[in-house]
């Protein structure tokens, strides 16, 4: 008789506690909220380097991308060449880029398009500061998903000077420079 | 070919025509050689599917559980736990793990606006389902944490019981750190503090990789440290299995005393009966338990001042605090290496006063939750010292629910079982 009610205690603690998980789990899953991804708001980061060491990617999941739309194409680009490069063409010892992921192609007088080799990079931020200091800016790191493990907790977000991290919608994907004019060439 | 004119004069340009392209240095070409901008290459979110680790975690705990309760084979066990090491560990690189996901789901609760998607919501529940029903098993062998370190328990030794409950509290410890820490809006120490993972993703900082391989090496003499001393979702596991429905015994039938088993455990889960000689009397353990209730508010209520105490050092937790200290330190000059954070902090908007605002804002919130925190282990150990002193009267050989991991070690040392085993092959 004893042992009968014992057990009868267990079954509904039991039961209660499993009660209690699902109704926990229930309720802290969003099933329509949508999933979020790490991104880098290009307007925050200060280039200070960490996004090529603090992932936990090797090479990092972060890289360099190139809005074209605001690119100014210059021949003296800040981003390519170092400060002071003697000449303009593609010498190492001018290629401001440590890896030499930064590709330049002329394209007409007095154009040169600039285009990064992913592969290659690194996510440094090198270019990143050169394109800020004397260019547009189109040159800023992004996270590229297709390399992005999506950590609980960023190990980059958590050390970035500048709070530029950020969890944004899944089907935004990206944080975009792309100006009020961006699109448009100017007349 | 000097361009520095040309470049010069469009910047000029630029200032000019003012506000409309002030945000451009220079000018958008205009190409005449038909050229298009190329499309920048935007990758999407890789979609790994949520039903096939949900299915496999299920898979492996069902597997896990049939073979500790019926096979009753430890090989089973530990192919499970190769596959686990290989397919949540090695593939999955550690991601998605229940352990994390016990994080996602205090914040669901603690943080506003914090979105759990349902698969990690899943993978928090289905192993406290099962430890309810079956006991660890996901311990035993589907936990990739868990699986790496059952494959390096080569040697073990075993603790005596009161070192081993006490080694415990670490566990406990780290259990209200991390809720603390997520309540503060601090972060996710469980993700930040993995171990292992820098193994599986064979990558990591220099830090992570030694404390891994510490634990590793000292797995191979005191079994599974991370899984009994440290982990904080393995606390939840424990308190589950202790009302398991079906768990596994050491012996398939009768236990027949033999003492076979006793040094088969390196987790110290088997518990040996109450020696006949020293009969427990009533009315001296009732007394005992008596002065401990009695002491129980004193220790709870020291334990929370100790944690009050503390807050300064748990503030540090928190990002703004710590970043708070690092721009007081270097005011007062005494920050001697450049610090990139505290250069990121002088050229953004926020001044000093407004950050020592908000760090002391913080500061008072965690005085509170340190106090909380406090209390929190000082009833962990009131329970603790309330376990170590009551003496349950066991006749056989048992296993102890909470400690027990279902590895399926012991069976073999049972000679109960080797009989059956003979008598089926018969």
């Amino acid at each position: 008789m004893k042992k009968e009610s014992n057990l009868g205690r267990r079954e509904f603690l039991r039961g209660t506690a499993v009660a209690a998980a699902a109704g926990a789990a229930w309720m802290a899953a969003h099933p329509r909220s949508e999933a979020t991804v790490w991104q880098i708001d290009p307007t925050k980061c200060v280039q200070c380097g960490r996004c090529s060491t603090n992932c936990t990617q090797n090479p990092s999941a972060v890289k360099c991308v190139h809005s074209f739309q605001i690119c100014g194409y210059c021949d003296l680009c800040g981003g390519y060449l170092q400060p002071g490069a003697k000449t303009r063409d593609s010498g190492a010892e001018n290629e401001l880029c440590p890896v030499g992921a930064l590709k330049r192609t002329f394209v007409e007088e007095p154009f040169y398009q600039y285009t990064i080799d992913e592969k290659l990079c690194v996510g440094c931020g090198k270019c990143v500061k050169g394109c800020g200091v004397f260019g547009n800016g189109s040159l800023y790191l992004q996270v590229k998903h297709d390399l992005c493990m999506g950590c609980n907790e960023c190990s980059i977000a958590r050390n970035c000077p500048a709070n530029a991290f950020r969890r944004i919608p899944a089907s935004t994907g990206y944080l975009l420079k792309t100006g009020e004019h961006g699109g448009k060439e100017r007349k | 070919m000097n361009r520095k004119p040309v470049a010069v004069a469009a910047l000029l340009l630029c200032l000019w025509t003012a506000q409309a392209f002030s945000e451009f240095r220079f000018p958008m070409p205009e190409f005449e050689s038909g050229y298009t901008h190329p499309q920048m290459n935007l990758p999407p979110v890789s979609k790994t599917s949520p039903v096939v680790d949900v299915t496999l975690l299920l898979a492996g705990l069902a597997l896990t559980a049939w073979s500790v309760l019926k096979l009753r084979s430890r090989r089973m066990v530990f192919m499970i736990a190769l596959f686990s090491v290989w397919y949540f560990g090695f593939y999955r690189k550690g991601c998605v793990c229940a352990v994390g996901s016990l994080q996602n789901v205090l914040a669901a609760f603690l943080l506003p606006d914090f979105a759990v998607p349902l698969i990690v919501s899943l993978f928090f529940l289905i192993p406290l389902v099962f430890a309810l029903y079956f006991g660890r098993v996901f311990c035993a062998a589907v936990c990739p944490l868990g699986a790496i370190q059952e494959m390096c328990a080569v040697y073990p030794v075993q603790l005596s019981y009161p070192v081993q409950s006490m080694l415990g509290l670490f566990s406990y410890a780290y259990l209200g750190i991390t809720v603390l820490s997520i309540y503060m809006g601090a972060g996710f120490l469980i993700c930040r503090y993995d171990p292992f993972v820098g193994f599986f993703r064979q990558g990591a900082s220099f830090n992570m990789f030694l404390a891994g391989g510490i634990l590793l090496l000292t797995g191979v003499f005191i079994a599974r440290p991370y899984c009994r001393f440290l982990c904080p979702y393995g606390v939840l596991l424990r308190w589950a299995s202790r009302f398991s429905k079906w768990h596994c015994t050491i012996t398939p039938a009768e236990c027949i005393q033999c003492r076979l088993c006793e040094s088969s455990c390196p987790y110290g889960a088997i518990v040996v009966p109450t020696p006949e000689d020293r009969p427990v009397d009533r009315l001296t353990g009732a007394k005992r338990f008596g002065r401990l209730l009695l002491i129980a508010p004193l220790i709870v209520v020291v334990a929370a001042g100790a944690g009050f105490v503390s807050h300064e050092i748990l503030a540090r937790l928190h990002p703004t605090v710590w970043l708070a200290e690092h721009v007081t330190e270097a005011e007062q000059g005494r920050l001697t290496e450049p610090s990139l954070d505290l250069d990121a902090f002088r050229a953004g908007k926020q001044s000093s006063a407004e950050l020592y605002a908000e760090a002391n804002a913080l500061k008072e919130r965690f005085k509170y939750a340190s106090a909380c925190f406090g209390g929190f282990m000082g009833l962990v150990v009131c329970g603790k010292l309330i376990r170590l002193s009551t003496i349950r009267k066991s006749k056989d050989y048992e296993i102890d629910r909470g400690e027990c991991l279902s590895c399926a070690r012991c069976f073999a040392y049972c000679p109960v079982e080797s009989n059956n085993a003979q008598e089926k092959e018969q």
